[in-house]
């Protein structure tokens, strides 16, 4: 094993009282890896997820990022978040500003890029995802799905190495799924490193290079989404398949 | 009987009251007391000497109730939120419970009279001291409010995307949870413009005091207290006609 190890999760705990939503987690994430997160609702992915850029803190086990240990209290953690982008269920943009300060903000402000630079950039990536033409609105003014396209590039504005997306698509009227996975593929596509929670298991067939399935705050099975679809290994995944596919 | 009486000398004030319509006398009579209350002596200085002191106290208390407000409210908030701030919460509560709990004429006795006790100072201070930290106390709980009405996502989105905690309330939360609470936080400025009135409990010339030294002067009621109350009433419009306008101006991202 030679390849970058992006993010590394030992022992991962988060307990919520007496409620263990998480129980004992390890796993690598390599740099290039689109990892898919899948599981019955309440079988802690989400919380996983929400652990790594530490937005749920801890209650044990250790989580490195770019060799790092996040989870040292003496670590900035909020140095490491502008290289985490995160992107949620419920989109969460900005509603007092409009599409465009809310992709120049955080750049603006943290990277301490200039007005120009910052906007220059997200203009790119409005083009991309074709939005361009939307710089100017209130999020109120747009669909979900493109509110959840104006999410992505808002994280992607602080050229993050990683990439965590919170079941992304699950806000979101079906038409408007197609819109938004269609911007994480070519995301993938580049390359971007992805921890990816969702319901959308096509999503994970196509696009995944591994597939993490959870149940009850514990790594059931992990394996290339090929052989994970075709191929289960215990009960607890082939029932949980046997429900959704 | 005595009720009978009672309204014929009503129906004679009736009379009497048209009778001088129709002689000039009544308009005569109301510009007399005009000229005694407001001409004679300067005397409308008085009011316009008022008018300054209870605008100056008003909008030095109303930055001063912000500044504390805000600074309790996000203290408060960030308790509830996180669970940090536990002794600074402790007392913003202590603050909250003693200011609301008490009537504003006692706060403003006790800090002209006790905590100033002997020293010499500026009354006008006093009373900015007074009303601003009277409203601290109703703007933090206006405030804090706000702060928590905005979504939980909201905080997350700007802490995933590195900003700290401050940042985020700064440039993410504070400003949509002050466009919620604009009409809330106008409504306290009326009352606190209003409630400089009893200013002359401290013997401080504000514009009540003022209209109350002209009837002291005059023995007459009528026109110097009517002339108070329009003051008043003209300034609550010109105040709720800019508050009104900047809540519109807010509004536009809402669509």
């Amino acid at each position: 094993m030679t390849t970058d190890v992006l993010i590394k999760v030992e022992g991962l705990k988060k307990h919520f009282g007496k409620l263990k939503a998480l129980d004992g987690v390890s796993v690598d994430i390599q740099k290039g890896d689109v990892a898919v997160v899948i599981g019955p609702s309440g079988s802690g992915k989400s919380t996983f997820l929400r652990c790594l850029n530490l937005l749920e803190v801890p209650t044990d086990g250790k989580i490195y990022f770019e060799g790092i240990d996040i989870t040292d209290p003496k670590c900035d953690i909020n140095k490491h978040r502008q290289k985490m982008g995160m992107v949620f269920q419920q989109f969460n943009l900005f509603p007092h500003m409009t599409i465009l300060k809310n992709l120049t903000l955080a750049p603006m402000k943290l990277l301490k890029l200039s007005q120009e630079e910052a906007e220059k950039r997200a203009m790119e990536l409005l083009t991309r995802v074709g939005l361009a033409d939307r710089a100017n609105s209130y999020p109120s003014q747009l669909s979900g799905g493109q509110k959840q396209r104006i999410a992505i590039v808002r994280a992607l504005c602080m050229n993050p190495d990683v990439m965590l997306f919170d079941e992304p698509t699950s806000a979101l009227d079906p038409e408007m799924v197609g819109e938004v996975l269609d911007v994480m593929k070519n995301l993938a596509k580049e390359g971007m490193t992805m921890v990816v929670v969702t319901h959308e298991m096509g999503f994970a067939r196509e696009v995944g290079t591994r597939v993490i399935f959870m149940d009850e705050g514990k790594i059931v099975e992990e394996n290339t989404p090929s052989e994970l679809f075709t191929n289960p290994k215990s009960d607890r995944l082939k029932t949980f398949l046997a429900k959704i596919l | 009987m005595e009720f009978y009486l009672r309204i014929l000398i009503f129906f004679d004030k009736i009379k009497s009251f048209f009778q001088s319509l129709f002689s000039g006398e009544l308009f005569i009579e109301i510009r007399e007391k005009f000229i005694n209350t407001f001409i004679v002596g300067d005397r409308w200085k008085y009011l316009t000497d008022g008018l300054v002191v209870t605008l100056k106290v008003a909008f030095f208390a109303v930055l001063l109730g912000i500044v504390i407000g805000f600074i309790v409210a996000i203290i408060r908030a960030t308790n509830i939120n996180t669970g940090k701030l536990k002794v600074l919460n402790f007392f913003c509560k202590i603050y909250i419970t003693v200011i609301r709990g008490t009537p504003v004429v006692v706060q403003l006795l006790i800090i002209y009279f006790v905590i100033f006790a002997s020293a010499k100072i500026d009354k006008s201070f006093v009373a900015i001291l007074a009303f601003g930290i009277n409203s601290g106390a109703y703007v933090a709980e206006i405030v804090r409010g706000g702060i928590l009405s905005i979504d939980i996502g909201q905080m997350e989105a700007g802490r995933s995307l590195g900003f700290n905690y401050v940042q985020t309330m700064w440039y993410i939360i504070l400003p949509q949870a002050f466009k919620n609470v604009l009409p809330a936080l106008g409504n306290e400025f009326i009352v606190l413009l209003k409630e400089t009135s009893v200013s002359g409990y401290i013997a401080l010339q504000d514009l009540t005091k003022g209209g109350d030294i002209i009837r002291g002067r005059t023995f007459e009621s009528f026109m110097p207290l009517i002339a108070v109350a329009l003051i008043y009433l003209a300034l609550v419009m010109i105040l709720s006609y800019f508050v009104g306008r900047l809540e519109r101006r807010l509004r536009n991202s809402d669509h």
